[in-house]
């Protein structure tokens, strides 16, 4: 295995781990806020879409890679708008009687 | 100066990564939860900026059009979804972003084809991972999706020697990926292992029962990151494999929250075909030994009791959610608190078709999220609760969940309604729920049974509670 696919795998498996302790306690309040939320950050995949797709020639590479642009690009803002959308409707005792 | 731009992308990287880690923090507690979301959304739109300096980007027009195509849609459809379709939309997001991963894997791996070289075996490797986990993330979403929607039926399906089929189809890609990383240029194979994985994503959701849904949703949610992080090994960006490690933690606890809350372990879940005919017929029968009478009683009568209760707990399924009385339910809380009877809400953990999706309907309807309890600490109340009010749940009331070992529910972790001073179950017909499980509770004595849709019901109670 190569030199970089080693400390690819370090990267992977310390923000594994970092991921666990940063989400473990969440409240089931906010259990769906935090699923859709995080789905929208799935969509970074739109990173490796951008860089095949970048090509001036058309190839099938390309073609695939903008596809995944649009698809990651809903993922993305569709997420993170719909957790907006949630969250906004969270409110405490007194906001919610004014 | 060569160096310069790629050192300021990765620098962004960095930066992009701390605001996805912040955000995650604050979108664990309910105060700071809105910035979280707009701190992981500025870090999103960094990284996106900062990929798009990359010297080898030189197709910006189309890119840019490929970008303006999916916010449109995106925007659209994140302000048209209903709250109680929240479990499909994510099921269609996480299967959009399982695509976009798979196909950054297999577009990668065909620039190799399209000039003759062989790939490097790291390169091959990852790419068969990354199209073997965005494919069964895009096919098994799109199916929780049709399930959730009611496109297909909610039960499982089941057919002989499925687990074998499966069986051969899981070996066919690995005798295939061995060979894929001998001979890189055969496409055929490649692409018989992409139909392979896309199959897989099916055969893996169709025999899990719509009750089993908050699990299915969130395991595909931790594939749709783990995808991501595998197109991160593909074309080596770190980026990607940091932020699709979050998704996939963040994912797996919730499968494993999910899990726990019904008393079951993930293999059973996915491999037991849960609720499908036999276990429900066999405890139909066990459930209707012996002449057990149920009590009914009328809209008026149950304003009564509410209304000169000192405590009620409302318990929402989600039948309450499908019949949309959420707004109603509420209006009844307002008019019981009028007359001051203390009211509190009841959650449990798999209340909805996703996790904490309760939750979220019930902030639609204007509920503070201070007075909806948890199973854990609403559980100890219900001794001195008077009346608790169940609206459209079935078997996570069941008491056979923890009275009778022979049901299929037995240690499920339910809500103690049967223990306070009585209880008004309103319900639509005598039907079983989801599992397909008869329920002791309704023919206990302090039970009573309010028969209707949950809308008109609640509705009824409203007004007689408002003459009280």
């Amino acid at each position: 295995m190569s030199e970089i696919l080693i400390s690819a795998l370090f990267v992977f498996v310390l923000a594994s781990f970092a991921g666990f302790e940063v989400i473990n306690k969440v409240p089931p309040t906010l259990h769906t806020p935090l699923m859709s939320g995080s789905n929208a950050i799935s969509g970074i995949s739109v990173l490796g879409a951008l860089i095949i797709a970048g090509d001036k020639d058309w190839s099938v590479t390309v073609i695939l890679g903008l596809i995944a642009i649009i698809l990651a690009t809903v993922n993305v803002v569709g997420g993170f708008l719909v957790t907006d959308r949630m969250l906004q409707m969270f409110k405490k005792k007194e906001d919610a009687k004014a | 100066m060569s160096s310069f731009m790629p050192t300021v992308i990765q620098l962004t990287y960095l930066v992009a990564s701390s605001l996805f880690f912040v955000g995650l923090k604050q979108l664990g507690s309910p105060a700071t939860a809105r910035k979280g979301n707009l701190v992981a959304s500025i870090g999103m739109l960094l990284a996106v900026v900062a990929t798009l300096l990359d010297k080898h980007i030189l197709n910006y027009q189309m890119i840019l059009l490929a970008i303006a195509i999916g916010t449109v849609i995106g925007i659209v459809s994140a302000y048209k979804v209903a709250m109680t379709e929240m479990p499909q939309m994510v099921g269609l997001l996480n299967g959009l972003g399982g695509a976009a991963s798979a196909m950054v894997a297999v577009g990668e791996f065909w620039r190799y084809f399209a000039t003759f070289d062989n790939p490097p075996l790291d390169t091959t490797i990852t790419a068969l991972l990354g199209v073997l986990i965005g494919g069964v993330t895009l096919t098994g979403s799109f199916v929780a999706f049709a399930k959730l929607q009611g496109i297909m039926t909610g039960s499982p399906i089941l057919f002989p020697f499925q687990q074998v089929v499966n069986a051969l189809l899981l070996g066919g890609f690995l005798v295939g990926s061995v060979y894929i990383c001998l001979q890189p240029s055969n496409i055929p194979i490649f692409l018989a292992l992409v139909g392979i994985s896309l199959v897989l994503g099916v055969m893996f959701v169709i025999p899990i029962g719509g009750g089993d849904m908050p699990v299915v949703i969130s395991l595909l949610n931790a594939f749709s990151g783990l995808a991501a992080s595998a197109a991160g090994f593909v074309v080596m960006n770190n980026m990607l494999i940091i932020a699709g490690a979050l998704v996939g933690a963040s994912g797996i606890i919730l499968t494993v929250i999910m899990c726990k809350a019904m008393n079951r372990s993930l293999a059973n879940v996915l491999f037991a075909g849960f609720g499908s005919g036999e276990g429900g017929t066999a405890a139909a029968a066990s459930g209707s030994v012996g002449d057990q009478t149920i009590h009914s009683i009328d809209p008026e009568e149950s304003a009564m009791m509410l209304g000169y209760a000192r405590s009620v707990v409302i318990v929402p399924g989600y039948g309450m959610a499908v019949a949309q009385a959420q707004h109603a339910v509420r209006e009844l809380a307002d008019q019981l608190e009028r007359l001051g009877v203390e009211v509190k809400y009841a959650i449990h953990p798999v209340a909805g078709r996703m996790p904490g999706h309760m939750n979220v309907l019930l902030a639609e309807a204007n509920v503070p999220y201070e007075v909806l309890y948890d199973m854990d600490d609403i559980n100890p109340m219900f001794d001195q609760t008077d009346v608790a009010l169940v609206i459209g749940a079935n078997d996570v009331v069941n008491p056979a969940a923890r009275e009778n070992p022979s049901s299929p529910i037995y240690g499920m972790p339910i809500l103690d309604v049967d223990k306070a001073g009585h209880t008004i179950v309103i319900k639509r017909s005598m039907n079983t729920g989801f599992a397909g499980i008869e329920n002791d509770l309704f023919y206990k004595d302090r039970t009573m049974m309010l028969f209707g849709s949950a809308k008109d019901v609640v509705a009824k109670l409203v007004s007689e509670v408002k003459q009280l």
